[in-house]
């Protein structure tokens, strides 16, 4: 049995009280009215040009207020766009486990049924992680924030100056109501799945009843089939409708390469991490070296996905289409963009590609660190420059919630991890992932 | 120094495995093992040293994407460049993501190609070179292990034939 270390449990507990008083921080400075925003574009525009005064001279008073209001909704975006991107982060996360390990199930792969207590404690940052999702999801359908361009009023209104008739003509879909209720019936599916596949792992320890074991193997391809599908619309809903005019119809599979090679660099992560406090003495080498494997992997999956996704737009240069690479690719969020890039494909490429480097816990820690700050980027830049725009900045609220979001994470999977024991006994295959040798 | 060798045939790579940990074991020089199919573990029990051709493929990539850029640029970029759709080309770095499946292609083209004609100078596997398998049973369902004679025929006759072997044969070595 593994007890969770006073070390750790306090290291989590101070992330999250700091994370937590470092978001309301952030609710609690963005601007409430256009008049601090034109104080703070005011401050920015003197500490770098000039000659945007006489731009800005030159349009009506009615404009400016227009611009002010867009300014404002972006500045008020930020702590919400910063509470998002760690909570969407972690919570695909703890799914994108889960679907590897259904995987594993109905596979009824061999070598993987000693970290399977791993994932399950991983996975059980689900609950909270899609209770506070959740509650974001809700905040913004009721108009507390301004994250989805689509949701604001008079957008399906002929008459009202907000008007869109694209968006209009998506409205079968794409409505408040619907999107809440999708919302709520994604999240309530991964939790009933996760809660059934712990619940009859724990229970194949006990009696070594093969129906039990059957029975999760049906549970495990239901859900793999199910997910597919669900991670598509999700995607769409939670991510794509922040650019409402924007479409990819790669971009789900996008999503999910960059959230399971996290997903499963987590895995590997919090195994080396046991396996080093020797908590978890049969696991070997071979199971990590395929871990890493997968890391590998999937990171050029990732950049497959990517590439494809840019390189057909970029080619095309439709504008409409071209929009949304304007703020990454040339604007504001080149940095990320570019630099992501490296992290996430050029170093594991590298790092991870030597055979030996591969079993050596050090390296795979290494890169599995920039694998999971490369994917952080690369969800902060699909949300933000659509919420929050230009004048974004990597602050106080930023690093604040990522850090409630990151001890949030650590408390719940340690803490999981402690209910049972780290063998999973009652699995018919565990022999063979005790003596799996590569 | 006599050439001589004695090739025990086994009939189950299992058998095979445990033979060869188990002469390595008595300090008998096994001068190579002739298999149909790759045997798992085969080389560890061995003792062979790891391969390097994992290293010659990662220089016959590199390779291949310096060649790949080097071609790009001087076909589309230097000596005729063409406006294909209105994209850059008067510049590399600027028209590079046009280019990357040709990176990716040539990169793969080279590492996989000479990865495979190096393997096969390596086993010296060339035009109108001759099996050198001891028994074309080798290529079907058996397996041969060849061992040194060192010492007495018999006694290490008698030890392979404990060790599983169905048939001995004591040759020359060319």
């Amino acid at each position: 049995m593994y007890t969770f270390s006073s070390k750790l449990k306090t290291f989590s507990l101070v992330l999250m009280i700091l994370g937590a008083l470092g978001m309301g921080y952030g609710f609690f400075t963005a601007p409430k009215t256009t008049n601090d925003v034109k104080e703070m574009i005011h401050h920015v525009d003197e500490a770098h040009e000039a000659d945007t005064h006489e731009a800005t001279a030159q349009i009506s008073a009615e404009e400016e207020q227009s611009h002010l209001e867009h300014a404002l909704h972006q500045a008020q975006n930020r702590p919400w766009t910063a509470f998002f991107v760690p909570a969407f982060f972690f919570l695909m996360i703890a799914v994108l486990v889960l679907v590897f390990y259904a995987i594993q199930w109905a596979a009824q792969a061999g070598w993987s049924i000693v970290l399977f207590r791993v994932m399950e404690g991983i996975t059980a940052y689900i609950l909270p992680g899609s209770i506070l999702l959740f509650l974001f999801l809700l905040a913004s359908g009721f108009h507390m924030n301004h994250m989805y361009a689509w949701m604001a009023e008079g957008t399906f209104n002929p008459e009202s100056a907000n008007y869109d008739a694209i968006i209009d003509g998506k409205s079968w879909w794409l409505n408040t109501s619907g999107w809440l209720i999708r919302g709520f019936i994604y999240l309530f599916v991964y939790n009933i799945f996760r809660w059934m596949l712990r619940k009859n792992s724990i229970a194949l320890d006990e009696n070594n009843d093969i129906s039990i074991y059957k029975k999760n193997f049906n549970f495990a391809v239901i859900f793999i089939v199910i997910f597919a599908i669900f991670e598509l619309f999700m995607s769409f809903d939670w991510l794509m409708t922040l650019d409402p005019h924007w479409y990819s119809q790669l971009y789900s599979f996008y999503v999910f390469s960059s959230m399971i090679v996290s997903g499963i660099t987590v895995i590997a992560m919090v195994t080396i991490y046991l396996k080093h406090k020797g908590f978890l003495p049969f696991v070997n080498d071979s199971h990590i070296h395929d871990l890493a494997k997968y890391m590998f992997g999937f990171s050029i999956f990732w950049a497959y996905f990517f590439f494809d996704q840019f390189m057909l737009q970029w080619y095309a240069n439709i504008p409409e289409e071209t929009a949304y690479f304007m703020p990454r690719l040339l604007g504001s969020y080149q940095p990320i963009f570019i630099g992501m890039i490296v992290i996430n494909f050029v170093f594991p490429f590298l790092i991870l590609m030597d055979s030996d480097f591969k079993r050596t816990p050090w390296f795979v820690i290494t890169a599995g660190m920039l694998i999971l700050i490369g994917h952080y980027m690369d969800i902060f830049q699909l949300i933000s420059p659509a919420t929050v725009g230009n004048h974004w900045s990597f602050g106080i609220p930023e690093i604040a919630s990522l850090a409630f979001f990151l001890g949030l994470f650590v408390f719940v999977v340690f803490t999981a991890l402690t209910k049972a024991p780290l063998h999973a006994k009652g699995n018919p295959f565990m022999k063979e992932s005790e003596i799996y040798h590569y | 120094m006599s050439n001589k060798v004695i090739q025990a045939m086994y009939d189950d790579d299992d058998v095979l495995l445990t033979a060869v940990k188990q002469t390595r074991e008595e300090n008998h020089q096994i001068e190579e093992v002739y298999t149909p199919f790759p045997v798992h573990g085969l080389d560890k029990a061995m003792g062979l040293k790891g391969t390097r051709i994992a290293i010659t493929s990662f220089i016959y990539g590199v390779i291949g994407f310096a060649f790949a850029v080097w071609m790009l640029n001087y076909m589309m970029i230097v000596d005729w460049p063409q406006n294909i759709g209105g994209k850059p080309n008067f510049s590399f770095a600027e028209n590079m993501p046009a280019f990357v499946p040709i990176l990716f292609e040539l990169t793969v083209f080279f590492a996989a190609h000479l990865m495979v004609i190096t393997f096969y100078m390596r086993s010296k596997i060339w035009p109108f070179q001759t099996a050198s398998n001891p028994d074309p049973r080798t290529t079907d369902d058996k397996f041969v292990m060849e061992v040194t004679m060192d010492g007495n025929e018999d006694q290490l006759s008698d030890f392979l034939k404990q060790t599983g072997a169905i048939e001995l044969k004591v040759t020359e070595k060319k």
